[in-house]
């Protein structure tokens, strides 16, 4: 802590051998502010789907439906043998007949809230929760075939694999794309540092006249242009966070009911992104500073 | 006093030989063959021609060019096996003064002949020897002004403190009194005498041999020429 805490106070006199290179200096805060805007963003939406996944997996994977057709003859009957079985399976916890308000409503985004459904042929829906041990789907399936047949039995699989697949790959996107981010500040930073260096390569000749070594003449850079990543990333993240609070209510964004953003220990992320940026810039700008002082002898 | 030897190399070690050594440009070579030994205290002066290869000579001696072939030994360490860093350290034992003075010009003064010491972590001891110094080179009142607000001598002695800052075993000056005039000249002279007599070791280069004349008789000089890429020591012609 006492390192890092004299690292980022300096010594004036030090840092004054090699004065400030304004292009280099402007270039690198811009550059941070620049893609911590975007890695605000990217890890937003890797959290989101993150967060989408987590949800989809646990609330699908908790219920089932069974789906009786609308022209299935003696419909009551079909629905009391129906629900016996279910209530007399092993890891049903309960078997729930959907009343026609529910059905209403959930037909009421495609068709309207005054959809009349008692009028139409719609099937029958019964609402599976499984219990904490859950049941066997496939001994369900075929005592449903024996007993109630035309009967359908949907775990949601067919659906929901496919959907947490792509919340998953949308979460893997996010993570790349803050890889990527970093990547590419690296490239730019070590780009800013060795022209810093080239231009002073005037003042490396005459500091080393008088005996300094690589490490203090990289250390003037390192430093440098690690407090400036530090600060561009800092007000780069700033300002994505107030494009992230004017941004609509999430649900209306994504109908998913999950807030696009940062939730709860989220945050530390956001704290993270300058001080990552800095670690990026101190790395990179080491490695620039120590390749640059080997090639000039 | 900052002045004063405190790193004397020890009794009887030579701080710098060059050993056989040669010396060229692409293929031209400069000089071979060439030996030269520096005893703690001695004095000497580097005459020749220009384009002899005096400056070369001198940065061979201070590590700033390798030689192509032969030895040189800075205070008993092969110059050729030196890493950036310990040559750097090296360097902090031989005060130079360049030609051309080698400042920043964005420091001040001050700042510029403390560099030594910053460099070395050694802010420090600056804040105690940065005025004695100055008063030493008569720089006091041009402590904060920066070098190209200098005149060329007032350039020379800042060089000068610079090169002493540390307190080197060995002084190395390139034409010093090059770009001065005979008064000051003569100034700067005595300084690096008086420097001798504190016990350090010093090598001028200078093709000015009415200024050898002047001082022979101050100091206890030996006269080196380099001409045709040989090193032999001046006669009765000085």
């Amino acid at each position: 802590m006492k390192t890092i805490l004299a690292f980022i106070i300096g010594d004036p006199l030090a840092d004054g051998a090699v004065p400030s290179t304004g292009v280099s200096a402007r270039l690198t805060v811009f550059v941070a502010a620049a893609m911590a805007f975007l890695a605000v963003f990217a890890l937003a939406l890797s959290l989101t789907a993150g967060r989408l996944a987590d949800s989809w997996a646990d609330d699908l994977a908790q219920s089932a439906t069974l789906r009786l057709p609308a022209d299935l003859d003696q419909t009551n009957a079909a629905l009391r043998a129906a629900v016996n079985v279910l209530q007399t399976t092993t890891g049903v916890a309960s078997a729930r007949v959907l009343e026609a308000d529910e059905q209403r409503a959930l037909l009421a985004p495609w068709f309207g809230p005054d959809v009349p459904v008692e009028s139409l042929p719609l099937p029958q829906l019964i609402e599976i929760l499984p219990d904490d041990t859950g049941y066997d789907v496939a001994g369900l399936r075929a005592r449903l075939q024996a007993e109630v047949p035309g009967a359908v039995l949907d775990d949601h699989g067919a659906w929901r694999e496919p959907l947490l697949a792509a919340a998953q790959r949308l979460r893997l996107l996010g993570w790349s794309v803050l890889a990527l981010i970093g990547a590419v500040m690296a490239a730019m930073i070590t780009l800013a540092a060795h022209a810093a260096l080239a231009a002073n390569a005037q003042i490396i000749r005459v500091l080393r006249l008088v005996g300094a070594r690589d490490g203090y003449i990289a250390r003037a850079f390192v430093r440098r242009f690690t407090l400036r990543a530090g600060l561009g990333a800092a007000v780069g993240a700033g300002l994505a966070l107030l494009v992230l609070q004017a941004m609509p209510a999430a649900d209306v964004v994504s109908g998913t009911g999950t807030h696009f953003g940062f939730v709860g220990l989220d945050w530390i992320w956001l704290l993270a992104i300058p001080v990552l940026s800095a670690i990026v810039a101190f790395l990179a700008t080491r490695v620039a500073a120590s390749r640059r002082l080997k090639e000039q002898t | 006093m900052v002045l004063g030897n405190t790193a004397t190399a020890g009794k009887g070690q030579i701080v710098i030989e060059l050993d056989n050594v040669s010396y060229g440009y692409g293929r031209t070579a400069l000089f071979s063959g060439l030996s030269l030994k520096l005893v703690p205290g001695s004095f000497h002066f580097l005459t020749g021609p220009s384009g002899a290869g005096k400056t070369t000579l001198l940065r061979l001696c201070y590590a700033d060019l390798r030689a192509n072939s032969g030895k040189v030994r800075l205070f008993g360490q092969d110059a050729g096996n030196l890493t950036r860093d310990e040559v750097a350290i090296v360097r902090r034992r031989i005060g130079v003064v360049h030609q051309d003075c080698q400042f920043l010009d964005h420091l001040s003064i001050a700042e510029n002949i403390a560099l030594p010491l910053t460099v070395a972590d050694r802010i420090a001891d600056a804040q105690n020897n940065l005025a004695e110094l100055l008063a030493w080179v008569s720089l006091g009142p041009q402590a904060g002004q920066r070098p190209p607000e200098l005149s060329g001598g007032e350039r020379q002695r800042a060089a000068l403190a610079r090169a002493v800052i540390m307190s080197p075993d060995v002084v190395i000056a390139d034409e010093p009194t090059g770009n001065v005039d005979w008064e000051m000249s003569q100034r700067l002279l005595s300084l690096l005498i008086e420097l001798n007599r504190m016990g350090k070791t010093i090598l001028i280069a200078t093709h000015d041999l009415a200024m050898i004349r002047s001082v022979k008789a101050d100091v206890n000089a030996r006269v080196l020429r380099l001409s045709r890429g040989q090193l032999v020591q001046a006669g009765a012609d000085l």
